[in-house]
């Protein structure tokens, strides 16, 4: 056998500008989406290639994470390893997790600290902390013999350097040169809502990895999706801390990728009835809770709004709901499998109330969470519902077709900017 | 302590979970309580967060209240091994015990799969009418990996 000719090494035959592998996007519409892009190997390829890899800034991690020189996080960017670090400087690095050697996981731990170098324990090869090759064990050999050869130059051999950015305490990475500032990538009024919320130092308070059995677009998608919430989330809807009736709205940066929902705080509002005239699941009246201090919020950051989800893409998502915080990171995992990656933190000059606050609400989110447990099962329901659907279609029509901010959660308009954004990084 | 009298206690908890009691389930802690649900390497960094959270029999029973009425999972129960209890010591009247655990998750479909191992940290003491109780359970997950939900307590 000719093992230049394996037929299993296959490569995507390249597609006309604009189009899908599978032809042109259905009705050229913002308000459709076929199920194939969830199910496509090659599609999750080029993925990974053109936006994880390409002009997008990704978290990595939190500052707090590694507040000192040689502290590093590791992570996974699309489908890369990687070690994010902090410098003598001060400054951030962020790396390839792969030795330029033989190819193995340079730091295998999910974080700690290093003085100056990471050491590759294969072979020993060493990187300093900008993830340059600075060691080569024996590298002239032993006695003479053997060795590297002497025109090898270790500075063509480093692992893929991303550049970082910070904004508020989030440390973000991207491979493209081409990538603009973080200000202007997430557009002026998302900007506005990170900030908001991380306006001043944090601590962490805990950590969890949730595996999902989705694609990890339809959990992006879910977090954009602000229809939902109140008809698949009892507890959201029954305990007032989201409701479509309740006022609020939704914004979406202007290339669609980046959005920012919010319900504004108010006692009880007239239509509330849209509910109970539907006979909608949600509305609960006999369900109270029997210890109502798991949700006895303050308000602490002065502008009444009491829920904000945000999402930064491709796959971070900054969330508010009342005094519980949390990050969480999108990693996707093959083209039906996604982790999601949460880190729970409150401010550094929380009180010992309000820490014990920030713990009761965190039943409300997370792997086990009140109102986000769901959101762990129904993108598997998707990603099951559809396994012989390849070719047909979803409808996202709620709101219009169309991708701006609106004054009205009963949208899927945030979605459709996911779409928008997805198409121009895919060329499709 | 007598740790007849909490492998007892141990497994009236595991029988109440894994045969759908659930509401027997609050009546074994004290009131208040701490019940907690978190990872190893959240305890090791004394990250203080839960998956779960409770500190009073009320709001485990809120707990109960959501999974019965509020909240949407596929069929699924467990089914729970625990280790034996080993008494680390005693401090106003109240065990420090230690007793591993294991979980398998049994999905409606038929799936048995490893769910969760860790160790529960408890402090166990006499109730007034002599009956043991939780005064706390720290659930002690050995991994950090939660697989969907989390619908039902461990």
């Amino acid at each position: 056998m000719d093992i230049r000719h394996d037929a299993s090494v296959h490569e995507p035959a390249a597609t006309p500008h604009g189009q899908t592998p599978h032809g042109p996007w259905p009705e050229d519409s913002l308000a459709r989406v076929p199920y194939w892009i969830y199910q496509d190997q090659d599609n999750y390829a080029r993925e990974m290639r053109r936006i994880f890899e390409g002009a997008t800034w990704n978290f990595v991690c939190l500052e707090a994470d590694i507040p000192n020189k040689g502290d590093y996080r590791t992570n996974q960017v699309g489908g890369m390893p990687v070690i994010v670090v902090r410098d003598a400087d001060g400054s951030i690095n962020c790396f390839e997790n792969r030795c330029a050697h033989r190819g193995a996981l340079i730091a295998f731990d999910d974080g700690g600290n290093v003085q100056n170098n990471f050491k590759c324990i294969y072979h020993a090869w060493s990187y300093d902390l900008a993830g340059n090759l600075r060691g080569i064990a024996f590298e002239r050999g032993i006695n003479g013999a053997g060795g590297m050869s002497k025109d090898f130059r270790r500075e063509t051999h480093s692992p893929r350097k991303w550049r970082t950015t910070t904004l508020s305490g989030l440390v973000f990475a991207t491979l493209s040169p081409d990538t603009p500032p973080i200000e202007e990538y997430l557009g002026a009024e998302v900007l506005g809502r990170v900030c908001r919320v991380l306006n001043r130092p944090i601590r962490i308070m805990g950590r969890f990895t949730q595996p999902l059995p989705n694609n990890w677009k339809l959990y992006v998608e879910n977090v954009k999706d602000t229809y939902h919430a109140s008809l698949l989330h009892l507890f959201f809807a029954t305990f007032r801390i989201t409701r479509l009736t309740q006022a609020g709205g939704v914004l979406v940066s202007p290339d669609g990728a980046h959005h920012s929902s919010y319900t504004i705080g108010t006692a009880d509002v007239p239509g509330t009835e849209a509910f109970r005239e539907k006979g909608l699941r949600s509305e609960s009246d006999d369900y109270k809770l029997a210890d109502p201090s798991l949700l006895d919020p303050v308000e602490e950051f002065g502008d009444k709004i009491q829920l904000q989800i945000l999402s930064i893409f491709p796959g971070l998502v900054l969330q508010q709901i009342h005094n519980c915080l949390a990050v969480r990171q999108v990693v996707p995992k093959g083209i039906d499998k996604m982790e999601l990656l949460w880190t729970y933190f409150g401010f550094a000059d929380d009180t010992p109330e309000m820490n014990k606050r920030r713990l009761k609400q965190q039943n409300l989110v997370g792997p086990a969470g009140f109102v986000s447990m769901e959101d762990g099962c129904v993108g598997g329901f998707v990603q099951r519902g559809i396994a012989a659907a390849g070719d047909k279609i979803s409808v996202v029509e709620m709101g219009g077709s169309t991708a701006e901010s609106q004054a009205t959660r009963a949208t899927e308009s945030p979605v459709r900017g996911f779409w928008k954004a997805y198409r121009r990084y895919m060329d499709y | 302590m007598d740790v007849a009298r909490l492998v007892e206690l141990n497994a009236a908890y595991a029988r109440a979970i894994d045969n759908e009691k659930f509401e027997q389930w609050p009546e074994l802690f004290a009131d208040p309580c701490l019940y907690k649900v978190t990872t190893a390497e959240n305890l090791a960094r004394g990250f203080e967060s839960g998956i779960m959270y409770a500190d009073s029999r009320a709001m485990l029973q809120d707990r109960v209240s959501a999974l019965r009425k509020a909240n949407i999972y596929e069929r699924q129960r467990y089914r729970h091994v625990v280790g034996l209890p080993v008494v680390l010591g005693r401090e106003n009247g109240a065990a420090s015990v230690e007793t591993p655990f294991l979980i398998v998750r049994i999905m409606g479909d038929g799936a048995m799969a490893l769910f969760a191992t860790g160790c529960y940290h408890d402090k166990v003491a006499a109730d007034g009418a002599g009956v043991l109780k939780f005064a706390e359970r720290i659930v002690v997950c050995d991994g950090g990996r939660f697989d969907t939900l989390v619908a039902i307590p461990l």
